[in-house]
């Protein structure tokens, strides 16, 4: 679908006219951002072509093959070594030292250097995305906790106080066996790197890696989280509600779906808090998406010109009030009305000490490894040696053709 | 000569279009399963590895693609037989004489055949649901505890054959009706006069008569339900604990999420390699027992 900005009026000769390829709910309100950018730049007209998250992927892949990508592109920031790796993004470094309205040290950095790879800049980024607690206050409190937890020991501490209080039917923590983000947020927050040798070997027999594994482990083990995927709850928010879990590691979209989902008078039972780390506040995972110009675009400068429009706070606030998508610069944060929401206080602490995963191509695959590795640890098929040992050849055979291609010279 | 030609011209079209648009493309995915073609190949060509055989050495070295096809085995094994079990139960019920709507029941058994998978899909596993499923609910009431069905890797093959099951025998089962019809009543009669009980007429008229119809059907049947995605895609994804990854959910993402289309190639040889080789060992039972 092609929506067309502005009126499709005839364009003159002297008109240019941009493809910008946005995701989702992205892809539906941007276009409400743009005519404020074509009346500034008259000879720029933007066409905005909206492609669903889930196909969205394939759609740039082929749009690659094919030969026909856009200008620029609205890209999950994990991607971004991929799309490196096709040599299809334009470096942004000159854009982003020379730019008035991008100011880099006022990004969170960890967000930021996800868009860095082997040195160079290829997105700035859009709006960010991380994973911290959402918590029942009123559980925690009733089993004699004053706040959400800073570490481990102390978040295990609170489990098995709720547990005691809710009993077997019910669980202090859900973390979903489908998803690998919970657990990838507690192996980010240890120094040691989870590939080694630039990305050319697993790393996951690190004794960070094992302690983490353990963790998470121990959590299903002691019956603090029930063995469940997403589809089996059905329904996380009316569980959440119902008490049949008290903590849960999610992601900014869900704060508009428990304002939403909620009961009103339930509203003050929940609140998001930082992810505990294992000796003090943790870190999480750099998400978020990011705005690309695409190597083969003709009209590299207009684009570069639509990404600072779209980088400026002002245009940012406006963005965050269409979609509630968290802002990725600071100075974003100080307006009013993101500052104003106790929901979001949470977030902001925890993306400065979000951190990026490993940038090579085949990093998605080998989380999705780690997830089905971690399961068969949960179901007591294998214990933490034979999972990490597993894991590390699992990792190494997926990037033989990566290590292949770095001793070939041909990988940039 | 002359009407050699006129053939060929007949012919033509067909063949032209056949070699295009599948012999064309089987042999290029042949082509491409004797090399690593991945995300880097498609950057650029000259990251292309020729392997010969290593593709399909390596898979037989993934224990992940043999649990595909034990669990793919798995499910054809029970569901095949089930399935035909259930349209021939359901073909002779709406075929009976005693039966009253007979069309309203043939429309309502026909119905999951024609509904959309991934819609039914769903409501499924809200029926499966451990808590608060219906399923479970009249376990529970008939004093049989509950099964998590979607989550314990022993009881999510089952649950997916029965979903399958339930959604397929509707089409087999408009076969078997018109076959039950064309099978005629004078056998019944004379086997009757001969003193056959309902049993031995179900076994020596019936089932004799539908010999060809039940020899297709499980050919079909077979040859779709080796083809295993969309039912565990949209159930479980595969999980839990890989249990219920089919060779075909195997080749998507091999191919689709994590773009190895060499390796994805390899996967789809070997599945019709497989499916060739049963089908012929099929049709072989089936002429040795029509000698018989």
């Amino acid at each position: 679908m092609v929506a067309c900005v502005g009126g499709c009026k005839h364009s003159a000769p002297d008109v240019t006219t941009l493809k910008f390829w946005a995701m989702g709910r992205e892809g539906e309100v941007v276009a409400e951002l743009l005519p404020e950018f074509e009346r500034a730049h008259p000879g720029i007209k933007v066409v905005v072509q909206q492609l669903p998250w889930t196909a969205a992927h394939e759609k740039l892949l082929t749009a690659f093959a094919g030969n026909a990508t856009p200008d620029l592109c609205q890209l999950g920031n994990t991607w971004i070594p991929e799309f490196v790796a096709l040599n299809a993004l334009q470096p942004l470094d000159t854009l982003a030292s020379s730019s008035a309205a991008i100011d880099r040290t006022d990004y969170f950095e960890g967000i930021w250097d996800t868009n860095i790879v082997n040195g160079r800049l290829y997105g700035i980024p859009w709006y960010v995305d991380t994973r911290l607690l959402f918590y029942r206050r009123d559980l925690l409190k009733q089993a004699g906790f004053a706040g959400p937890p800073k570490t481990w020991d102390e978040w295990s501490r609170m489990h098995a106080g709720i547990k005691t209080l809710v009993g077997d039917e019910r669980y202090s923590v859900l973390l979903p066996l489908n998803e690998f983000e919970p657990l990838l947020a507690l192996a980010l927050q240890h120094d040691e790197p989870l590939l080694r040798e630039g990305g050319r070997w697993g790393n996951f027999r690190s004794a960070s890696f094992r302690r983490t594994l353990a963790y998470y482990r121990d959590t299903f083990r002691k019956k603090w989280a029930p063995p469940m995927t997403n589809s089996q709850i059905s329904n996380v928010w009316s569980e959440f509600a119902r008490g049949y879990f008290s903590f849960y590691i999610s992601g900014p979209w869900n704060i508009g779906e428990f304002k939403r989902r909620l009961p009103a008078d339930q509203q003050s039972i929940w609140m998001t808090a930082p992810l505990p780390g294992p000796d003090g506040p943790g870190a999480s995972i750099a998400g978020g998406a990011s705005l690309v110009v695409f190597r083969a675009s003709r009209h590299q400068p207009e684009a570069m010109k639509l990404i600072e429009y779209l980088s400026t706070p002002a245009v940012q606030e406006r963005f965050h009030a269409l979609t509630g998508n968290l802002p990725p610069r600071r100075a974003t944060w100080r307006h009013e009305n993101i500052d104003r929401d106790v929901y979001a206080k949470a977030f902001r602490e925890q993306l400065e000490r979000a951190r990026a995963t490993p940038k090579v191509p085949e990093w998605e695959r080998i989380a999705t490894e780690m997830r089905l590795v971690a399961e068969r640890v949960i179901h007591g098929d294998i214990d933490i040696d034979q999972a990490v040992e597993e894991l590390d050849a699992r990792t190494d055979r997926i990037l033989e053709k990566r290590r292949w291609m770095l001793d070939h010279g041909t990988v940039k | 000569m002359k009407t050699e030609n006129a053939a060929w011209i007949f012919v033509g079209p067909a063949l032209i279009l056949i070699g295009v648009f599948f012999f064309g493309p089987v042999l290029a995915a042949f082509a491409m399963s004797l090399t690593d073609f991945d995300l880097y190949a498609l950057a650029d060509l000259g990251n292309m590895r020729f392997v010969g055989l290593g593709n399909y050495l390596q898979l037989l070295q993934t224990p992940l693609f043999w649990q595909a096809l034990g669990n793919t085995v798995y499910f054809v094994l029970l569901g095949v037989p089930l399935s035909i079990a259930a349209s021939l139960g359901a073909a002779l019920l709406v075929n009976s004489k005693l039966a009253r709507f007979k069309s309203l029941h043939r429309t309502a058994m026909f119905a999951p055949v024609v509904t959309t998978l991934v819609a039914v899909a769903m409501i499924w596993r809200y029926l499966l649901h451990t808590r608060y499923g219906l399923v479970n609910y009249a376990l529970v009431s008939l004093g049989i505890s509950p099964v998590d069905w979607l989550g314990d890797p022993h009881w999510s093959m089952p649950a997916i054959i029965i979903f399958a099951v339930w959604k397929n025998f509707g089409y087999n089962m408009i076969i078997f009706i018109a076959a039950l019809q064309s099978v005629p009543e004078d056998l019944y009669e004379a086997a009757d006069i001969d003193g056959a009980s309902v049993w031995q007429q179900f076994r020596f008229v019936t089932l004799s008569m539908l010999g060809p119809t039940v020899l297709m059907v499980s050919i079909l049947t077979m040859a779709g339900y080796f083809q295993l995605f969309a039912e565990p895609y949209v159930m479980t994804q595969g999980g839990p604990v890989q249990s219920t990854v089919s060779v075909l959910y195997f080749m998507y993402e091999e191919g689709f999420k994590w773009w190895n289309l060499g390796t994805a190639s390899a996967v789809a040889f070997v599945l019709f390699v497989l499916m060739f080789a049963i089908t012929l060992l099929q049709l072989h039972v089936a002429r040795r027992w029509g000698q018989a």
